[in-house]
């Protein structure tokens, strides 16, 4: 068994109080908990700061670990003093090894609290652990629905009732009608139940990858259309892009960048009723090499249009 | 068979819940759930506990907030706080998702 020094984790002295061991707890997990921190690294560090906290949190506990004396460093590997079980586990009569070989520091202290919590949780069912796992969809599979494999390291019980990390792979479903910050909730897929219990749930919170073309907003997608400025200004019938295959889209004449061109239920399928929109926001774009041809039919509609661009500018304050 | 599209919900306003079944989703007790009714984190509609229907879109930020009052050992009171503010952010994230989609990349 590989000695853990909880007092160096949660970085108190050996004769901290109390109230210095739940502060130094609580500012960690704070910095360090899965849910609010950036840091790659901050389940691991929680988890072992969390570790550290129960078994110091509680008096009994915390003799029991003192006890272990203090001639281990962290990761040496090393046994309990003779003795120390018997005072320890003695009066439960469970939570005793034979060998300390291939035990955790942390199980050992989960073993004398599943000896004062009685045998009764021993076989109580106890439903399955609940997963939450972020995935990232592209637009395509989120327009057709995928099956993903999600590979999670899960938390188990064992027959003993111990916690262990497995790795498992999990096949999640993803129905249609799935788009960016979306949640979906599999039911049964999580842990599965101990002593009979149901199985746990697995749920899904969905991001979507950037897409070279599209842009989704709820169900509907953006798309930049460029078009030349004479097709903007006549109108045009242009091929473009949609999930389902390219369709063709009649730009109306006088069509200004930025305005939106909607194609009706060309968007990502809802889980129910009708598909969100297609928005084609056409952009004007100038070529940037003109031909000696291109630049005089330019020169000549400079001369013959009256159109002011900037006419309500002149207008303003002088 | 097709159980995995049978089993599979979407969390957000078309599922509807009730007392229990939020407190069955989140992992917390019912009393909970009506304390967080109570400070005003949670909105269901009908009177009374026994008619009250939520929708699910709450589901994932209490489950989060459970989880930090938990490990960081705060009171409901605090955990209500925690469910308003991730609601919050997950709105204006996804007000942020929209603006960005509609106001284009002009890449070209």
């Amino acid at each position: 068994m590989k000695y853990k020094d909880y007092y160096a984790i949660l970085g108190v002295a050996r004769d901290a109080s109390a109230d210095d061991i739940r502060k130094a707890y609580r500012k960690l997990a704070q910095k360090y908990h899965p849910d609010v921190s950036k840091d790659p690294q901050g389940e691991e560090k929680f988890k072992e700061v969390a570790e550290a906290y129960q078994t110091l949190k509680d008096a009994e506990k915390r003799k029991a670990y003192d006890e272990l004396g203090t001639a281990h460093a962290s990761g040496e590997e090393f046994r309990p003093p003779p003795g120390w079980q018997q005072r320890h586990g003695e009066a439960r009569n469970e939570g005793q090894y034979a060998s300390f070989d291939d035990v955790d520091l942390s199980d050992l202290f989960e073993s004398l609290s599943r000896g004062q919590r009685g045998r009764q949780r021993a076989n109580r069912p106890i439903r399955g652990e609940d997963f939450e796992v972020a995935v990232r969809l592209t637009l395509e599979q989120a327009f057709n629905g995928t099956q993903l494999d999600l590979r999670l390291g899960l938390p188990e019980y064992d027959e003993s009732g111990a916690l262990h990390a497995v790795e498992k792979t999990i096949k999640a479903r993803i129905p249609k009608g799935a788009t960016d910050g979306q949640r979906l909730r599999l039911r049964g897929q999580g842990g599965k139940g101990f002593n009979g219990g149901a199985a746990g749930d697995l749920y899904l919170d969905i991001s979507l990858a950037p897409h070279a073309i599209f842009r989704a907003s709820g169900h509907d997608l953006y798309l930049d259309l460029a078009l030349a400025p004479w097709e903007a200004a006549l109108g045009a019938s242009v091929e473009i892009p949609t999930l389902a295959g390219a369709v063709n889209l009649k730009v109306p004449p006088g069509t200004a960048a930025g305005a939106r061109l909607r194609l009706s239920g060309r968007g990502l399928p809802r889980p129910e009723g009708s598909p969100g929109d297609l928005y084609a926001v056409p952009q004007i774009v100038n070529p940037t090499v003109l031909t000696e041809r291109e630049r005089e039919l330019y020169r000549e509609l400079a001369q013959a249009s009256r159109f002011d661009p900037r006419g309500h500018l002149a207008k303003g304050p002088a | 068979m097709n159980t995995g599209t049978e089993a599979a919900f979407w969390m957000d306003t078309r599922t509807r819940l009730t007392l229990s079944e939020v407190a069955e989703n989140c992992g917390i007790t019912e009393s909970v759930v009506q304390e967080l009714v109570e400070y005003g984190a949670l909105t269901p509609t009908g009177a009374q506990p026994g008619e009250w229907v939520f929708t699910a879109e709450c589901v994932m930020s209490v489950r989060k907030a459970a989880r930090l009052c938990t490990d960081l050992e705060l009171e409901t009171s605090a955990m209500a706080l925690v469910v308003s503010f991730l609601e919050r952010i997950h709105d204006l994230e996804a007000q942020v998702r929209r603006l960005r989609a509609q106001a284009g990349g002009g890449g070209f």
